[in-house]
């Protein structure tokens, strides 16, 4: 018994060394090998008489698990600190960079038509477009701007013919004509798009983007025109509040006309919607002409409504502190970097306009 | 329209203060652009005395003068002018001021020695005459108790810029302002009295207005003024048209202007000696020239309204006068003219001549046809004043009778159209103020029209009218009704929406570029296209709608890339030109992308840019859209504007006939000719008007879900195929000889080279084969693997290699 006792003191004490994977392997032949000491041990076992045998193969066997359970964990322990170690050296900079990153980007103006389409969406509106290259009937005649009208000096056009009968249109109206010429009303639709003006300076660029609002119903009335607005107006610069002053003004298409003010104020040289003394004009609008309707086969006795047409471009700077206009157009790569959305940013009724 | 405050106050009574005005002028309509000092510049002339002059030591033309400028402030100013003397009260101007004759900048100078600070000025100076012999000389009576003040009197006041929409001509004189002032409450308006003028004897020179087609001018009235004796114009007339910013001429000149302004009444002074017998208002015959008041020559074209006499073209009547007739300041005895022209005969006339002036502007809107008698009493009165005469008895030829437009109102129009009411009464008030004659018959009103209100001609404008001038802070806000009842998009516009942002979110930059470009440009990219000039490009650059969405990208990719970029992914959607009818428009993507992939990167090798990356950008996107990339379709024939051997089309379908997009690398001469200098430029174009509805909404677009749980294998075969032998006609043969059990094909090396004949190449493909019903033993694998290999060879002509 002593012998065995000491065996195992001796060898659990040459575990608790620190040893490396070949050592326990040794340690385990020199135990349980076939001249190994508890290997030797049990051989012994039959030379035992038979009181003094029990005992000592019990006492064998505890002393062989001990020693078993030791060199097994000692063998995970090394194992797990060879696996720690080598982790160690496979120590990567994790600070340098990643793989290139290509970040997309969508223009401010797509990304405003998205918000506006998305606001007039919860109202009603659905959106409707019209072509570019424009037929003069369409662009002045049709919304009640006859040849000799003065009216047209305003819209500085460009022509494709020399008759001056096909042209870039100069608003987005004439989808108004198109839209009632080809359904039935009630009509209740905006008309986001490209628009041409030959004029080019800080404020205006020979293309722009406007969006034209069309109700047209048997009771739509100029409150239902300044509710509409002023819902718009609120939900698009994301404020609780608006400034806004309707003031009377000419379009021969609507009649009576309105052009719509909203207040500001600068702060450190930004302009800050919604406050402030100073006005700004951001839209025309009013009720569609009685001769326009006529022009598009709808009954101006039964049925009457509004018209708006807004500058999309001029709504985007005004939103994202963009001051020159004409920037837009450029193709700059730093300005689409800087003034672009990331395409995961879709406004929508249920996320809202921003983030 | 420029006016100011106490011009405005000759025609409106009122307490009102000068902002409240203004803000009444916006809450009617009338726009005001600004509402400021004249000038600031003006404010730099003050009146001054001089209280000492001696003798300039070192010229002896020139005295130096001590100058009393006010708040007990004395300066030196050397003066050459010989009336400066010790006591004379005069116009100071300091350094810094504007000098409005020539624009000249004062600053403190030492002429001969001796500091000036600023200086002393002649009416010539101050463009109040052509006086420049001596500087101005104020009355004491008049001037004693200013000094120290501005001299220019109406610098303490202000002047409003109005823009007057074209509906309101009438608004285009002052009167007209003061009218829609006091009828919007602003004060009252004053009634005009005339004094009454004697007149002589009568207007001997025949005036006839021949019957032409389309005579542009119905009514011609005219007086004589003999005997006058024209000269600068009296101070507040100068003032008055200084005031404006225009430049006062003569008396005459000066009155027919101020007469215009004040109650857009276009007149025009003849030199009544001048004029070759008789008047006759005709249509002009085309060659006909003659020389206008601009020192132009005009050379007309037939039917244009023209004032004649016996010897030719006077002037092109309501546009231009000419000089031949102009007055003078020797002319004795003119004619005045006060006429009535037909809008559309005026803007007809000036826009194939190309002139605007203040009296085209007028009448191309509509003048008040009213307005004949009163224009002539009220500018032959002030002549007579100013530079006396005799004025004859007033001649109207009339070709057309003015009857006022009439029109039947009903009140309930009123709120039906702007949501509130107003009392009949108060409607009733509002109209009469701005001039309507009213009368009530049952449920309506009669209304006449005043003749000054061209714009007016029913209902509707009634309605506006009235609603104008109570208000529009009176229209409710009525909260929209959230409720929807269409799609808000089409399929067509959420295809835009979608598009947009898949190509974005590959990395792409959204760029809005004009619709239009440059020919040179274009014409790289136009291919059978027809070329859509436009007549009046911004400029010559710009001088085409674009054909193709490339033309701009690579313009702009070039740009960008001479700023110093390098990697650059640009795209835009947007319209090209087929043609110049309304609709020949496609809607396109186009992308372009130059330069490397993971350009100086640790970790991976850098590349430049190639067509399998705009495929990949391409195909991703189409598929994210809904479509089945196993049905697309790849050709390899291309627009010329791209490498032709690095280009193809995508068909949804085979058996399409349009391709749907194309992709490839810009064909290097192009890239060559626009001198862009980078690594690889390559791009695609998706044609959305050519991609068919899928008609799949996301609830269809789940099939069964079906899947098979037996084991796969995968096998590896390496054709030899001729050279130009299409990897996608080898995967369509092996896919197609058992759906069933090929699940997927991968081609995993082109191999051209050592052990492969000229003229040939090895594709080398994994191909994935899992039956849904059992696991395949080797037998059966064998069997597949016999067909593929002998399809593959019967079919395409490949080897298999060995």
């Amino acid at each position: 018994m002593s012998d065995i006792k000491k065996i195992k003191d001796e060898y659990l004490k040459k575990l608790n060394n620190n040893l490396d994977i070949e050592s326990v392997n040794q340690i385990k032949t020199e135990l349980f090998g076939k001249n190994g000491q508890i290997s030797n041990s049990f051989k012994t076992l039959g030379s035992l008489p038979n009181d003094e045998r029990k005992k000592f193969a019990s006492d064998l066997n505890s002393i062989k698990d001990e020693l078993q359970e030791k060199i097994n964990s000692k063998l995970q322990e090394i194992e797990i600190k060879e696996i720690n170690s080598k982790l160690e050296n496979e120590k990567l900079d994790v600070t340098l960079p990643e793989r290139e990153i290509n970040q997309g980007k969508i223009h401010p103006v797509s990304q405003v038509i998205d918000e506006i389409s998305s606001i007039f969406s919860e109202i009603g509106f659905s959106v409707e477009e019209g072509p570019d290259v424009e037929s003069e009937h369409y662009n002045f005649t049709a919304l009640n701007t006859p040849d000799n009208h003065p009216a047209r000096d305003m819209h500085d056009t460009f022509y494709l013919d020399n008759k001056k009968e096909i042209l870039l249109r100069t608003h987005t109206s004439p989808v108004q004509v198109r839209t009632m010429l080809n359904g039935k009303p009630p009509f209740k639709i905006i008309a986001p798009g490209r628009t041409y003006r030959s004029d080019s300076d800080q404020t205006h660029s020979p293309m722009f983007h406007q969006v034209e609002g069309l109700h047209i119903d048997t009771d739509i009335n100029m409150g239902h025109l300044k509710g509409c607005l002023n819902h718009f107006i609120k939900s698009f610069f994301e404020v609780d509040k608006i400034k806004m002053r309707f003031r009377p003004s000419h379009f021969p298409f609507t009649e009576p006309s309105a052009e719509v003010d909203i207040g500001y104020e600068l702060k450190d040289g930004k302009i800050v919607i919604g406050e402030g003394d100073k006005w700004l004009e951001i839209l025309g609008c009013g009720m569609v002409h009685p001769n326009v309707l006529k022009n598009v086969n709808v009954n101006p006795d039964k049925y009457q409504g509004y018209a708006f047409g807004i500058g999309i471009d001029r709504l985007g700077m005004l939103k994202y502190g963009i001051n020159d206009l004409r920037a837009f157009f450029e193709t700059d790569y730093r300005w689409l970097n800087h003034f672009g959305f990331d395409p995961l940013d879709v406004p929508s009724n249920y996320r809202g306009l921003s983030r | 329209m420029k006016f100011t405050m106490s011009w405005l106050k000759e025609h409106l009574e009122t307490k009102h203060k000068d902002n409240l005005i203004i803000d009444k002028l916006t809450d009617v309509g009338l726009e005001v652009e600004s509402f400021e000092n004249i000038s600031s510049e003006l404010d730099d002339f003050k009146v001054a005395k001089i209280i000492n002059a001696e003798q300039h030591p070192n010229a002896d033309r020139l005295s130096i003068c001590d100058v009393d400028i006010g708040q007990q402030k004395i300066v030196k100013v050397v003066c050459g002018a010989p009336n400066a003397k010790k006591g004379l009260l005069t116009v100071y101007a300091g350094p810094g001021s504007v000098i409005p004759k020539n624009n000249m900048k004062l600053t403190v100078s030492k002429i001969r020695g001796v500091t000036s600070y600023g200086m002393l000025c002649s009416e010539s100076e101050l463009k109040l005459s052509d006086e420049s012999e001596g500087i101005t000389e104020l009355k004491p009576s008049k001037y004693s108790d200013k000094i120290g003040k501005n001299f220019f009197k109406n610098n303490t006041e202000k002047i409003v810029d109005l823009s007057i929409t074209p509906n309101r001509p009438d608004c285009l004189g002052v009167r007209g302002i003061a009218r829609d002032l006091a009828a919007a409450g602003a004060g009252k308006l004053k009634s005009i009295s005339h004094k009454n003028i004697k007149k002589d004897g009568s207007q001997n020179i025949k005036v006839s207005i021949t019957k032409d087609k389309n005579q542009g001018c119905t009514i011609f009235g005219s007086c004589l003024i003999k005997g006058v004796i024209n000269k600068e114009s009296p101070k507040w007339l100068k003032e008055k048209i200084v005031s404006l910013g225009q430049k006062p001429i003569s008396a005459i000149v000066d009155i027919t202007n101020y007469v215009m302004l004040d109650l857009n009444r276009p007149l025009h002074a003849y030199d009544a000696d001048k004029i070759d017998k008789e008047i006759i208002v005709r249509n002009s015959k085309k060659g006909e020239t003659f020389e206008a008041l601009d020192n132009k020559e005009y050379k007309l074209e037939d039917d244009m309204c023209v004032i004649s006499d016996h010897s030719g073209v006077l002037g092109l009547g309501g546009v231009i006068g000419g000089t031949r007739s102009g007055t003078e300041l020797k002319t004795k005895n003119i004619l005045l003219e006060s006429a009535y022209f037909i809008p559309r005969s005026i803007r007809k006339t000036s826009k194939l001549l190309n002139i605007d002036t203040d009296a085209k502007f007028r009448f191309e809107r509509g003048i008040d046809p009213q307005s004949v008698e009163t224009g002539l009493l009220k500018a032959s009165q002030l002549i007579s004043e100013i530079c006396g005469g005799k004025i004859s008895k007033f001649d109207i030829q009339k070709i057309k009778q003015y009857k006022n437009c009439e029109i039947k109102f009903n009140t309930s129009l009123f709120e039906k159209i702007t949501g509130f009411k107003v009392k009949e009464n108060e409607i009733i008030k509002i109209l009469k103020d701005l001039g309507f004659e009213v009368s009530k018959k049952k449920l309506e009103l009669n209304l006449k029209v005043p003749s000054w209100r061209p714009d007016i001609s029913q209902p509707i404008d009634i309605v506006e009218e009235v609603v104008r001038i109570k208000g529009y802070e009176n229209i409710q806000t009525i909260e929209p009704k959230k409720n929807r009842l269409k799609d808000t998009l089409n399929k067509q516009q959420k295809l835009f929406h979608f598009l947009q942002r898949s190509v974005a979110s590959k990395g792409y930059l959204e760029t809005v570029t004009w619709s239009f470009t440059d020919s040179k440009i274009n014409n790289f990219f136009k291919e059978n296209l027809k070329e859509v000039k436009i007549v009046n490009p911004i400029s010559s650059d710009l001088d085409v709608l674009r054909n193709s969405i490339f033309s701009n990208l690579a313009f702009y990719l070039k740009k960008n890339l001479d700023r110093g970029f390098k990697d650059i992914s640009l795209f835009e959607i947007g319209p090209i030109f087929k043609n110049n009818q309304p609709g020949d428009q496609l809607t396109v993507i186009g992308a372009i992308k130059s330069g490397k992939i993971s350009r100086l990167n640790w970790n991976e090798k850098e590349r430049s840019v190639d067509i399998f990356d705009v495929k990949k950008d391409l195909i991703q996107t189409l598929m994210e859209a809904g479509y089945d990339k196993q049905s697309f379709f790849i050709r390899d024939k291309s627009p010329t504007y791209y490498h032709p051997g690095k280009s193809g089309s995508v068909y949804l379908d085979k058996d399409d006939i349009d391709p749907v997009a194309y992709f490839g690398e810009l064909h290097p001469n192009i890239v060559k000719k626009l001198d862009i200098k980078t690594e690889g430029v390559v791009g695609f174009e998706i044609y959305l008007d050519y991609l068919k509805d899928n008609k799949i909404k996301l609830k269809d677009q789940k099939s069964n879900f079906e899947y098979s749980d037996y084991q796969k294998s995968e096998r590896d075969f390496a054709f030899v195929v001729d050279k130009n032998y299409k990897a996608q006609d080898l995967i369509e043969i092996i896919s197609s000889i058992d759906k069933n059990l090929i699940r997927s094909i991968k081609i995993f090396d082109i191999y051209e080279g050592e052990n492969i004949p000229d003229g040939k190449k090895s594709i080398a493909l994994n191909v994935t084969i899992q039956s849904f019903e059992k696991t395949l033993d080797d037998s059966d694998l064998e069997k597949i693997n016999k067909l593929i290999v002998t399809t593959v060879e019967n079919e395409s002509g490949a080897k298999i290699r060995s």
